[in-house]
């Protein structure tokens, strides 16, 4: 954010301004235990790394013994990965924090992205809706990966698509988030819907 | 003698290393690529504590994220330090997300990446 107003209008910004590369990012979504570290460690160049922010604390200097957990010291953690693309160009894969209620890093994390690969398992469909929700009314380009954990998925893209009730033109396609190429053919289909968008 | 915070993590509760600050002056986004400065190279490792820890970390270029992961430090305190360096003169970043959603020339140059790798 410490980028000139000046930076903006030309382009320049996307242009590194000094001995290091650009970030781009693109964030990863869905569901608990869908497989969104997965999917980033798979094609991640590093280990996933988790960073984590700790959440203001609601009861502050009270030291509570009848209670039995007094220090929740609630975090929230994130995983991410990162690829680089080029000597001043790399791509940050963020995954969202697991609980749909800490709207507030999502705000954070979306912000200048390229977009979001929504993972869902179709066993359980409703996982994904809030992230669907979020990124429509943001109007933020995303697309939807059924993560094929066993290899075996028991609705097509176009009964998730209706299920979900996205517009018809939002990629919806089968995923394994285990397989590099498979989580770069998600990311690629991703890209491309954002082109589209920009274009549009 | 305290055995406060003999649970591990974090000794002191995290926003006192950043005197009670919650908020940076300047904010510093989640994946801005950090850089030392020519005085970060020549003075930035000797400075106290974490940030001392952060500009030596800087050997290579990281992002606000893997500063934060690597250090254990939480992200909003990882934040507060970083916008610190940057206004001392100690650290620059890279950053775009400020100009909204990439363009169409950065986007095209994210597919050629992704599908040289």
């Amino acid at each position: 954010m410490v980028s000139k107003p000046s930076d903006m209008a030309t382009g320049a910004a996307d242009v590194p301004a000094g001995p290091a590369p650009m970030p781009v990012k693109i964030v990863v979504a869905g569901g608990f235990a869908v497989g969104k570290t997965t999917f980033v460690g798979s094609i991640s160049e590093i280990e996933p790394l988790t960073t984590e922010a700790a959440l203001t604390r609601v009861s502050e200097g009270v030291d509570d013994t009848s209670k039995v957990s007094t220090k929740t010291s609630t975090t929230v953690a994130m995983d991410f990965g990162r690829i680089t693309l080029g000597s001043d160009l790399i791509l940050y894969l963020f995954g969202t924090p697991g609980q749909d209620r800490f709207w507030f890093m999502w705000d954070d994390l979306v912000r200048g992205a390229i977009g979001a690969v929504v993972l869902i398992d179709t066993r359980r469909l409703e996982d994904c809706f809030p992230a669907v929700d979020y990124f429509e009314e943001h109007r933020i380009p995303f697309v939807v990966g059924m993560n094929c954990f066993d290899g075996q998925v028991s609705h097509s893209p176009d009964d998730v698509r209706e299920a979900l009730a996205v517009s018809p033109d939002t990629p919806v396609f089968l995923v394994d988030a285990r397989e590099r190429e498979s989580t770069k053919s998600a990311l690629l289909e991703l890209v491309q819907h954002a082109l589209v968008r920009a274009t549009a | 003698m305290s055995s406060f915070g003999d649970a591990g993590g974090l000794r002191v509760r995290p926003y006192a290393i950043t005197g009670g600050r919650t908020r940076a002056r300047t904010e510093v986004d989640i994946e801005a690529i950090v850089y030392r400065t020519p005085k970060g190279e020549q003075t930035g490792s000797g400075l106290p504590l974490e940030r001392g820890q952060i500009v030596g970390l800087l050997s290579s270029p990281q992002s606000t994220a893997e500063i934060s992961a690597r250090l254990h430090l939480p992200l909003g305190v990882t934040r507060v330090v970083l916008g610190d360096l940057i206004e001392e003169g100690y650290v620059a970043v890279n950053s775009r997300s400020a100009s909204g959603r990439p363009d169409l020339r950065l986007l095209e140059r994210v597919l050629d990446g992704l599908q040289a790798l």
